[in-house]
């Protein structure tokens, strides 16, 4: 315990510096999004890696969120911090109610139903003009105040996000060495084992589906309020597929592979801008070889690869 | 146009999408009856089979009764790729890594696709032609009839495929058990390559036919291949007639809700019906809870 507190820290102190490196140039606003990115990837780990269950869709709980926040601060003039604990509340217990049918689904059939309820949430924001402002966006969401400070810049975004990212990280890793952690990793080895042991499987996994979107809508909310502007092409099909990207990079069930995988997959197209369209590609190679070559990511793959290679080395030395 | 006339109308556009749904949704059922696998990249064999025939005859210059032929071997050839590349190498893999596989797999085409072809939408012209008809007051493409000819002869062909031939009743054996089917000296990873190679003609053929009507890009294989997807869902995931009905359902109810309620929302309806399907009959419509498909 004392070294995943350490690990903890010296995360903590390496996103507390960052900034001071970087200061003014524009990847403070990259590392905005790895830290919005971070958020879903964990959150979606949590349902992919621990539970063992697919979401497709989870881009969709992230355009609740920042609709959701984004109509209630604009249009209705509610309180942003209210509108945001509204909207996570809101979505978990939807996705609590969702739930219950839709887990009793496996593999391809879950993945196709959780697809589905994706597409028609984007088909939602596309069509529902009035609320949404449809296919050309919805502008003028309010930035996050507390007292007399506005978070109207890249630093007090960066530190806004990043304390939301670090607390959803810390939860997060609380819950994988708990007991329910222990729960969910039995469901995904084998549910029928894990409910012979006396793991209520069926409420686990809508408990941890509610959870997964709540964070993923919480998310949502705070990517509205940084932007000022959001459209719908941000929480389509291919983000859930770059969501999982993420969560498969870094590993399933690895917290911090996670936040590997969400800082990866967020620089990879700022650093190599001519692919912009193509980073579809990208990821279509990287799902099919990491899950053929190193399925446990690259945080549990390379220690693994290296280990096999050493040994190797030896002999020929 | 009277209420009647335009029922009829829904009605028979209703059937011309629903038989491209069921010879997509088909091809879903044959893979997953021969492997347990839903193949995701099913949709992109759709689009290919239309991208390749708009290039082959409008680049290429072939004549369509050259071009239609060629598109479709080019399709399957991907098809067998896939297959050999993708999914052969993994032997025991988790549904899960399955599913990433063909999602995978599905971005990678749709991706190289768009690199070689390009992001603008594509017009195929009619087989016989653009002149409307006139039928029971609807009106009619004589493409739509192409469609239903070519449904028709298709899934009559996969009929007698399945029930006479014996490469089609050693498909059968292995998906009612493969373990079995191995036993008595079926090749078994051959009949997984076959499923793929029949799914992706299939598929490829919709792409095309349907491609005159409703235009063709590197894109419109997912939202095409899931309304397929939910069409093999209705009709309990068999590779017969009750695929080709859970499509018909579908592409009318799409097009009587697209004309009577709201088109904005028309592809809202399918799935809204899948998740409905999975939620309360799982194994279709016209099935007994026989087997567990979830």
């Amino acid at each position: 315990m004392k070294r995943e507190l350490l690990k903890f820290l010296i995360l903590a102190i390496v996103v507390a510096i960052l900034p001071a490196l970087l200061s003014g140039s524009y990847l403070v606003n990259v590392l905005i999004f790895v830290g919005i990115h971070t958020m879903l990837a964990v959150a979606l780990n949590l349902l992919l890696g621990f539970a063992g269950q697919i979401s497709l869709g989870h881009a969709g709980f992230f355009g609740l969120g920042a609709y959701a926040s984004a109509i209630l601060t604009t249009t209705y003039g509610i309180n942003p911090w209210l509108a945001m604990v509204a909207a996570a509340v809101a979505v978990s217990l939807l996705a609590f109610a969702i739930g219950f049918p839709i887990l009793k689904l496996k593999g391809h059939y879950l993945a196709m139903a959780t697809l589905g309820l994706g597409i028609i949430f984007f088909i939602i924001f596309n069509e529902a003009v009035d609320l949404t402002g449809g296919p050309s966006g919805f502008s003028g969401i309010p930035n996050l105040k507390i007292g007399s400070i506005t978070f109207d810049n890249d630093l007090k975004n960066y530190a806004l996000i990043w304390l939301f990212t670090l607390v959803t990280v810390l939860l997060s890793l609380n819950l994988a060495n708990s007991r329910i952690g222990r729960a969910l990793r039995a469901i995904h080895d084998s549910e029928v084992a894990a409910r012979v042991m006396g793991v209520n499987s069926r409420l686990l996994k809508v408990q941890i589906f509610a959870l997964s979107a709540g964070i993923s809508t919480l998310a949502g909310s705070l990517y509205a309020h940084t932007m000022g502007f959001i459209s719908p092409t941000s929480f389509g099909f291919n983000f859930s597929i770059e969501l999982i990207t993420m969560v498969i990079i870094g590993g399933l069930g690895s917290i911090y592979g996670s936040l590997i995988g969400a800082f990866i997959l967020t620089i990879l197209p700022e650093a190599l801008r001519t692919f912009q369209d193509y980073d579809i590609i990208i990821y279509g190679l990287i799902l099919i070889l990491m899950t053929m070559f190193l399925p446990g990511g690259l945080v549990r793959g390379v220690p693994g690869l290296l280990a096999r290679l050493r040994p190797a080395g030896r002999q020929e030395g | 146009m009277q209420i009647s006339d335009q029922l009829t109308q829904y009605l028979f556009s209703g059937f011309a999408t629903g038989a491209i749904y069921a010879l997509i949704g088909l091809g879903f059922a044959i893979i997953y009856n021969a492997t347990g696998i839903i193949n995701f990249a099913q949709g992109e064999f759709v689009m290919l089979g239309g991208m390749f025939t708009v290039s082959l005859i409008t680049t290429a210059g072939l004549h369509p009764g050259v071009a239609v032929p060629c598109a479709i071997i080019l399709t399957t050839v991907v098809g067998i790729l896939f297959e050999r590349l993708a999914i052969r190498p993994l032997k025991s893999a988790t549904p899960l890594s399955l599913v990433i596989i063909t999602i995978g797999g599905s971005i990678l085409i749709r991706g190289i696709a768009m690199l070689v072809w390009d992001k603008d939408t594509h017009a195929l012209p009619g087989f016989s032609g653009d002149e409307p008809i006139e039928i029971f007051g609807a009106t009619l493409m004589p493409q739509h009839l192409w469609i239903f000819a070519v449904t028709i002869v298709v899934i009559g062909m996969s009929k007698l495929f399945f029930s006479y031939t014996i490469s089609g009743k050693a498909m059968r054996a292995c998906s009612y058990n493969s373990r079995a089917a191995s036993l008595i000296g079926i090749d078994v990873r051959r009949m997984v390559l076959f499923s793929f190679i029949i799914s992706s003609a299939m598929g490829s053929l919709a792409g095309i036919i349907i491609a005159p009507l409703t235009m063709t890009s590197y894109d419109v294989g997912i939202m095409i291949g899931i309304k397929g997807f939910c069409a093999a869902i209705i009709g309990g995931m068999s590779s017969g007639f009750g695929t080709v009905l859970g499509g018909l359902i579908l592409g009318v109810l799409e097009s009587m809700g697209a004309g009577l309620v709201s088109s904005g929302y028309k592809d809202a309806i399918a799935f809204v019906i899948l998740l409905l399907i999975l939620f309360i009959r799982p194994q279709g419509l016209f099935k007994k809870a026989e087997t567990e498909r979830v």
